[in-house]
């Protein structure tokens, strides 16, 4: 014991482990170690591709937001507008087929639509957000109406389906890969990559800190606060976008009933990952954890046959605050 | 008086209904409640609500309608109430987001002297409405086990999705399970796709992870059969199973008509119900014909054969 305390004395906080930081990754494998107990079929290469790519529409969307959250923002509209970007996009490409023809061209515009609608998306809630100065609670949380009843409008209630043609040709953007890795598993660890970059190493990653922890001091420091505020939600509507490009070429449609939830999948998978609700501390990798955190509670319970379906949802709770208490009680006692 | 009748009687010879009774009596109000198009099936009752309000206005001069379509239940509730105290209806065709909050505020339009059709979701009183129009969802789980039983007389193994947990999911797989019982099929897999096609895609790829011989899918709803297909698609299994959806989506009538390997068959569940409890509603105030009491509509197996009666090219489901 003696000796053991001497050894460790140099290097004491490399020995306790510091669940703030690794608390997520702890959760994350022990869910792994556990489905891989439950079910031999957990870790096959199928089940892996299924998870990963299921998580990227959520996870896309998370990076974004984890610039929003950590600037003292919030987005509520995130599932509206992808649903909503989903049914202006098929709406697009059907109008374009007769002219256009089937083809590449087509899916390219549609693409760029997706991109171009969720920028614009994103700049009105952030224009009404820094321009006209209400809350972003209350802006995102009137924008999400609006983009959940226009996709109802514009699909009639229905659902709207992708050209048939159209979609043959698009659908292996979400099914096929790149040496086995589907596509957006690929497009999903890109935008992970670069959003930790952005927000370890640039001017803009560490201007959200600040916004979010002291505005004011943020802006006495010569910080654009406003613009920097505009920014997270323009690029939070474009990763929407790119979230979308991913999500159509599954199924092909989108409904009323697209999207619903994503917002709180997002922000929760945002939370869990050690970002704080209330701003100024960030991480994206963190995020990614929460993503996939969230995604494999889904999975392992449809696997195991564990508890009643019922209470797939209760589960889930648990875990979210239990993931969050790990790395908050060794904050708090800071 | 209680009328049990087949999806078929449905014309009940509204046809033939003489109008000329109520022609010159004064002008009869009736309101209309129902959830607002939030998924597939509602949008397509929504479709056939005002379709047929359409065609009732032109027909009849005497009838006015107020139709509104609520996202919630409480919303609903206001709904009813507005009709109540601004538009003065004489009756009410109420499609109940849920049954008890509903049940309250009904049996206020009822005490109030107003004709009361309740469609679909029953109220948790009874013998509140005058009118009682609803699916058969029993039937609908009966019918979808008897087609799989007769598909797979060897028996084999199916996984099942089942729709948002309520009573009605509840009363189709309880009546599925009986129609299977002791044939061979088993059940090796069954979480809830929410009627939903995102969660149905999702949810068929683990259950199809978990098991390497499935034989089939009851998908119990068109949308989730959609997401079904295409996990099974994914997972390179399409030769291997079919998928039996219900509720009649058009795309899938179409796939049953072009005599799809992978979609032989489906089970109605006409969103088009509600056209059947205006139409009674509206018989009661233009003719003679009694119309109070159940009208259950059947649930009925669509085939190669008889899909082209179950095809509507124009609604949006």
């Amino acid at each position: 014991m003696t000796s053991e305390t001497a050894s460790a004395a140099p290097a004491r906080s490399g020995f306790r482990i510091d669940f703030h930081i690794w608390g997520p990754v702890i959760a994350l494998i022990a869910l792994v170690a556990l489905g891989a107990f439950l079910n031999p079929n957990f870790l096959s290469y199928g089940n892996v591709t299924n998870v990963l790519a299921r998580s990227a529409f959520i996870g896309i969307i998370a990076v974004g937001m984890t610039f929003v959250i950590t600037s003292g923002g919030l987005d509520l509209s995130v599932g509206s507008m992808a649903a909503f970007i989903a049914g202006v996009m098929i709406l697009i490409m059907n109008a374009l087929v007769p002219s256009m023809g089937v083809g590449w061209g087509v899916i390219l515009i549609g693409m760029a639509a997706a991109l171009a609608v969720g920028l614009i998306a994103g700049l009105v809630n952030g224009l009404l957000i820094t321009q006209a100065r209400i809350e972003a609670f209350i802006v995102t949380l009137g924008t999400m109406g609006i983009f959940r009843s226009l996709i109802t409008w514009l699909a009639d209630g229905g659902t709207l389906s992708l050209n048939f043609e159209v979609r043959e040709l698009y659908r292996p953007v979400y099914y096929d890969g790149l040496l086995g890795v589907a596509w957006p598993i690929i497009v999903f660890a890109l935008v992970a990559i670069i959003g930790e970059t952005i927000m370890r190493k640039t001017p803009f990653g560490r201007h959200c800190a600040a916004i979010g922890s002291n505005e004011q001091v943020a802006r006495y420091s010569a910080v654009h606060v406003d613009r920097v505020r505009l920014m997270t939600y323009v690029l939070l509507g474009i990763l929407v976008g790119i979230a979308t490009i991913m999500y159509v070429p599954r199924l092909g449609s989108a409904s009323s009933s697209t999207g619903v939830l994503w917002e709180l999948e997002a922000i929760a998978a945002v939370i869990i990952g050690g970002t704080v609700l209330k701003g100024g501390f960030g991480r994206v990798w963190g995020t990614v954890v929460g993503v996939l955190i969230l995604s494999l509670i889904d999975n392992i319970l449809n696997l195991a046959n564990l508890v009643s379906p019922y209470l797939n949802g209760a589960i889930q709770g648990v875990i979210i605050i239990l993931a969050v208490v790990l790395q908050r009680q060794r904050k708090a006692e800071r | 008086m209680k009328l049990k009748a087949l999806a078929g009687v449905l014309a009940l010879g509204v046809a033939f209904a003489t109008p000329l009774y109520a022609q010159d009596a004064e002008t009869a109000v009736i309101g209309v409640s129902i959830p607002a198009a939030t998924h597939g099936w509602a949008g397509g009752m929504n479709f056939h609500a005002q379709a047929t309000i359409d065609s009732l206005e032109e027909r009849y001069e005497n009838l006015d309608f107020v139709l509104s379509t609520a996202s919630d239940p409480g919303q609903q509730v206001s709904d009813i109430e507005d009709m109540m105290a601004t538009r003065n209806i004489d009756a009410l065709v109420v499609l109940p987001f849920e049954s008890e909050p509903l049940t309250g505020p009904v049996a206020r339009v009822k005490e109030a002297g107003k004709w009361v059709t309740v469609v679909d979701r029953g109220l948790s009183q009874e013998n509140i409405e005058n009118l009682y129009v609803a699916g058969d969802n029993p039937g609908f789980g009966r019918v979808a086990g008897e087609f799989f039983k007769e598909k797979l007389p060897e028996g084999g193994n199916i996984i099942v999705l089942r729709g948002i947990p309520t009573t009605i999911d509840n009363e189709r797989v309880e009546a599925f399970e009986a129609a299977i019982e002791g044939s061979g099929i088993e059940i090796v897999g069954m979480e809830h796709g929410n009627w939903n096609r995102d969660d149905a895609f999702e949810v068929t790829q683990d259950l199809l992870s978990r098991n390497s011989d499935v034989v089939a899918v009851w998908a119990s709803d068109d949308d989730m059969a959609v997401g079904a297909i295409e996990a099974i698609n994914q997972a390179g299994r399409e030769g291997e199973m079919w998928v039996l959806g219900g509720a009649g989506m058009k795309e899938m009538i179409q796939r049953v008509m072009d005599g799809d390997e992978m979609v032989p068959a489906n089970v109605t569940y006409p969103p088009a119900m509600i056209g059947t409890a205006i139409e009674l509603t509206a018989l009661n105030f233009v003719s003679n014909a009694p119309v109070s009491g159940d009208f259950i509509i059947g649930s009925v197996l669509i085939t190669q054969e008889n899909a082209e009666n179950y095809y509507f090219p124009d609604s949006p489901f």
